[in-house]
């Protein structure tokens, strides 16, 4: 600090340098690891694609139609879990951050955080053990009663075991990731805002419909995206848990016949592929990465819109 | 306070560093024995079928209780996986439930001396039992056309004339049937459908398969799973490794005219008197599984499972082990040792006089 | 003059009734016990067992909805919508209680039977059926994650400040783009790649080492730790930063004791986030890092052992007396789940520490 006296003008320091340089250089890093997965996924399912599709598991009439119900599962399942993860996330996020006493607030972000520590693989112990026994009657009484709804179409499962316990399972699992950014991110809110509404005579509601959710909105949507990517993505709950058929596109919630998912399948089927099958799996983990890869782009438009609020521009 | 806490968290590192740097205390030197003192030494690994994953862990144990200075890792990663990582060389070792194909077999093996041939040995057998949980129903019979109706879908009620046809005076519930197969690929699936396919063919069209080949019913993952969903369902029926069938109901399964349960001794026998594979040779005692058997003392809905292993190794330091390995594993001694603790069927006399013969090919 | 406030029709909140201070919480017992009640009846009436979680959760709706409407008749609509987000928020934490309160108690209850001393003195090496203990994996995961967060956590926090600071044009806009794909890969495709580029490197087709599964892992955890860190670090007031280059600061002191401390709790959450996130995946380090029964420091060598796959060979392989696999299987469980929550709580210590007082 000494050598900004010697000097009137702002100059680079060498400390400068080496600081932004060493950002640049993680920053790479990431862009070559990416780059380096990216082509080994594509060298991989190149085989896949070019592949006679009768050598493919299942025989499909092309790679696609082998593909779509996969991604099809993977899309639904997430998007179900996503549903219900969102409104409970954030209202305990704002439970924690505008509600509760601050005293409480701390422990409950605790005991939050704790379900964030709970590893896939037990979620997926406590989803065959735990929760597909205990919904397995409230299906077939929504089967036996709303049947007529095409989401709940007889016939029922008779293990529970179906797309919709495994989205209750996804949701659960992204609950705390949603919750423990967006709460960090409410909590960063300038309390002039707050006050400023309050003192207009806001209720707590409207204070926070005026002045944390517009600010904290690109956060919500990064949370929300850190937890689509997580249920995507998610292998072991989703093997260990769903009742799979291959090649089936449904969206029924109740039965026994679900779509799998591009990353369970590829659990359940990579111990005994070999040859082309392999590729096959590989090229499906390509087409995963696509679709985050639209999804995420969505998202980024979204809160490129928002950009008004960020602190940093 | 912040130096408080500091110090808390400094004292639990600490202890949980002389904790976990501590040698467990199952390993390290072994109380003096009067065995022999063996002289091998090293680390083998092997990856492959999941389903001889629990026999592997009671031969490993033995065997390196009796050879303290080896390690031997198997990997239950799934047979596929083992066999490909054998062929590319990354193992010295691979378990796996279906015989090595043509195909990969002339495609040579990265870890044996070019051109010296590889040892394919059946080590593992295992009945597979189909599993039922229905109330008020503790036993029951199915032939094999019943059995794949009921996987197939075309049966789908407990009180089906067909069920009701082969269990006299069992009260049989209106209740629909829940059928649960893997959801992953499996030797165990494959072996089933086999069976089915043979015996049944007018009702299990398909061919025997790693995958399950019909869009029906329930699917779970592994044994465990298999066994988890017809446990915690109702009215389920699966199919699993006898051993783990627990406390489910195990169904007779029609063999000539009798309704047999799978047995270590029913599987032994049908493997006994199994022909030999399409690609068996003296070191590739491969068998393929009499499904049409009719003697009531066999009872063919069983899984084999084998070892693939090079006849001459490039890494020489392997050998030696390896050969003393697969001589415990199919030894009487390690036959019981997997059938007390896995509960599969030991070879017979001939079948492991032949294998023995073949391992002692090993350089 | 005084006639023009009720010509707007504005009700002036401060002279309308108001509910009492009390009247949420009489009203939130009241519904419990009303559906506790009529539970209790169905349950008597069917012959079912009483379903205490859902009489709560319905009571709680029912609550909801009653104060809403409570709130609309006295106080007018505002402060109606008011108290129905309010116990909406509040209905939002119960719900999420449920699923925690069954799996903590599932995982503890089981995992108790085994969590004990032997558990954490001894390996799987040459046991069959009862006793043996986790030590291998405990040890294995502590090293494969804490390597993973030692590649993740710098070139996380660094990418972060890059984006949020330095980062202008193309580069910056092609980085925070493939951040957010990274997070779409499957864990097991992670495991894959490490495998994969290690044979290739190293030249060895069955490679399995702790390492691999730290790199895989890290690919997993660094998008995590961008995405978190980068929002927080966006959130700090341009007013300290100006403030800061105002008294001649130079930009990479500001970063490091100004901006990052500032947001030092949110990047902590971040942090532990990512690693509760990789800590407990199996696939890839089924993969790369293997099976073994036995004890290995050494994470550049030989196979490792990671509680994840611990718990789920326990599990999915058991011998033919399945209850000692399965009671490893929970007990190593409940570790992995301690493990974590200890890494929560010296992280929220280490944020306490560093962090400046905020206004809340």
């Amino acid at each position: 600090m000494t050598t900004a006296t010697a000097s009137p003008r702002a100059k680079l320091r060498p400390a400068d340098r080496i600081f932004s340089t060493a950002t640049l250089v993680a920053g790479s890093l990431i862009l070559l690891a990416l780059a380096a997965v990216a082509i080994f996924l594509v060298a991989q399912s190149i085989p896949a694609l070019v592949a006679d599709p009768a050598d493919l598991k299942g025989s499909p009439s092309s790679f696609w139609a082998y593909v779509l119900p996969l991604a099809f599962g993977s899309v639904w399942a997430a998007f179900l879990a996503l549903l219900m993860a969102l409104p409970i996330s954030f209202g305990i996020a704002l439970f924690i951050s505008h509600y509760a006493p601050r005293r409480v607030a701390q422990g409950l972000g605790y005991i939050i955080d704790l379900l964030a520590a709970v590893p896939s693989v037990v979620f997926g112990l406590w989803g065959i053990k735990v929760l597909a026994p205990a919904v397995t009657p409230l299906y077939g009484w929504l089967v036996d009663n709303a049947g007529w709804f095409p989401l709940f179409a007889p016939p029922v499962s008779g293990t529970g075991r179906t797309i919709l316990t495994v989205a209750i399972v996804l949701a659960v699992m992204i609950i705390p990731i949603i919750t423990a950014v967006s709460r960090e991110v409410f909590l960063q809110t300038p309390r002039l805002h707050e006050e400023a509404a309050l003192a207009l005579g806001a209720t707590r509601w409207e204070m926070i419909q005026m002045a944390v959710i517009p600010f904290g909105r690109p956060g919500m949507i990064s949370a929300a995206m850190l937890g689509l990517g997580r249920a995507l993505g998610e292998t072991m709950v989703v093997a260990m848990v769903l009742s799979p058929s291959p090649g089936l596109i449904t969206f029924v919630l109740t039965g026994s016949q679900n779509s799998s998912t591009i990353a369970g399948n590829i659990a359940l089927n990579f111990p005994e592929a070999h040859g082309v099958d392999v590729n096959a799996l590989i090229a499906t983990g390509l087409i995963l990465f696509g679709i985050t890869l639209v999804i995420n782009s969505i998202a980024r438009v979204v809160i490129n819109r928002r950009k008004a609020f960020s602190g940093a521009n | 306070m912040n130096f408080k806490r500091l110090g808390t968290i400094g004292a639990i590192a600490i202890a949980g560093t002389i904790l976990l740097s501590s040698c467990a205390a199952n390993e390290g030197t072994p109380a003096e024995t009067d065995a022999p003192e063996s002289t091998l030494s090293g680390t083998i690994d092997g990856s492959g079928a999941s389903s001889q994953g629990s026999a592997q862990e009671a031969w490993v144990a033995a065997f390196q209780t009796a050879n303290p200075d080896v390690t031997i890792n198997y990997d239950p990663a799934g047979s596929g996986a083992g066999r490909e990582a054998f062929i590319a060389g990354g193992v010295d070792f691979a378990g796996t439930d279906s015989a090595l194909k043509q195909e990969e077999i002339d495609g040579g093996f990265a870890g044996c001396v070019a051109d010296s041939g590889y040892l394919q040995v059946p080590v593992y057998i295992s009945p597979i039992a189909v599993i039922f949980n229905v109330e008020g129903v503790t036993d029951l019979n199915l032939d094999a056309a019943t059995i794949g109706g009921i996987f197939k879908g075309t049966i789908t009620s407990w009180d089906d004339p067909a069920i009701a046809a082969l269990n006299d005076g069992v009260t049989l519930p209106s209740a629909p049937i829940t059928a649960v197969h893997r959801s992953d690929d499996s030797g165990t699936t494959k072996n089933f459908t086999d069976f089915l396919n043979k015996v049944a063919p007018e009702i299990w069209d398909a061919p025997a398969a790693d995958a399950f080949p019909y869009t029906v019913g329930e699917a779970a993952q592994g044994t465990s799973g298999v066994v988890d969903a017809v446990t915690n369902g109702t009215n389920t029926i699966g199919y699993a490794d006898a051993s783990k069938a627990a406390k489910l109901g195990v169904v007779a399964v029609k063999v000539g005219d009798e309704f047999v349960k799978p047995s270590a001794e029913g599987a032994a026998a049908v493997v006994a008197e199994s022909p030999a594979g399409a690609t068996a040779s003296a070191t590739d005692l491969s068998i393929s599984i009499d499904r049409l058997t009719t003697d009531p003392t066999h009872y063919p809905v069983v899984l084999v499972s084998y070892i693939v292993t090079c006849l001459e190794f490039t890494d020489a330091e392997a050998a030696p082990n390896v050969k003393a390995f697969l001589s415990y594993i199919t030894s009487d001694e390690g036959q019981q040792e997997a059938a007390t603790s896995a509960g599969s069927a030991p070879l017979s006399a001939e079948l492991s006089a032949k294998v023995a013969a073949a391992i002692a090919t090993i350089k | 003059m005084t006639t023009t406030t009720e010509a707007t029709g504005i009700v002036n909140s401060l002279t309308t009734g108001r509910l009492p201070k009390w009247s949420p919480w009489v009203i939130l017992a009241g519904s419990w016990v009303i559906m506790i009640v009529v539970f209790a009846f169905m349950a008597a009436a069917n012959g079912t067992e009483f379903n205490i979680a859902a009489a709560l959760v319905l009571g709680t709706v029912l609550f909801d909805v009653a104060i809403f409407v409570l709130a609309y008749l006295v106080e007018g609509i505002r402060q109606a919508k008011d108290r129905l987000v309010t116990s909406l928020v509040a209905t939002a934490f119960i719900l999420a209680l449920i699923p925690l309160i069954s799996l903590l108690y599932t995982v503890v209850s089981n995992g108790l039977p085994r969590f004990d001393l032997s558990f954490f003195s001894s390996s799987m090496r040459n046991v069959v059926g009862e006793g043996g203990g986790a030590l291998h994996a405990i040890v294995g995961t502590l090293e494969i994650t804490g390597m993973a967060a030692l590649i993740s956590v710098p070139v996380g926090l660094l990418t972060a400040v890059y984006l949020v600071e330095y980062g202008r044009g193309a580069l910056a806009r092609a980085i925070t783009f493939f951040v957010d794909v990274m997070t779409g890969i499957p864990s097991i495709v992670a495991g894959l790649f490490a495998f994969a580029f290690f044979d290739l490197v190293l030249h060895d087709p069955g490679i399995r080492f702790g390492f691999g599964g730290s790199v895989a892992l890290s690919l997993l955890m660094i998008p995590v730790v961008v995405r978190s860190s980068e929002e927080m670090l966006k959130l700090v007031p341009n007013e300290l930063r100006e403030a800061a280059y105002a008294l001649g600061v130079p930009k990479w002191l500001t970063i490091l004791r100004i901006v990052i401390p500032t947001s030092i709790a949110g990047i902590t959450t971040g942090v532990t986030l990512a690693i509760a996130r990789v800590i407990g995946e199996t696939a890839p380090l089924l993969i790369i890092s293997g099976f073994t029964a036995s004890m290995n420091y050494d994470l550049f060598d030989d196979r490792m052992m990671s509680l994840p796959v611990f718990v789920y060979t326990q599990y999915a392989n058991p011998g033919s007396d399945v209850q000692p696999y399965l009671d490893r299987a929970w007990a190593g469980a409940l570790t992995l789940i301690v493990i974590v929550m200890l890494l929560n709580l010296i992280a929220r210590l280490v944020a306490r520490i560093f962090s400046p007082k905020l206004g809340r």
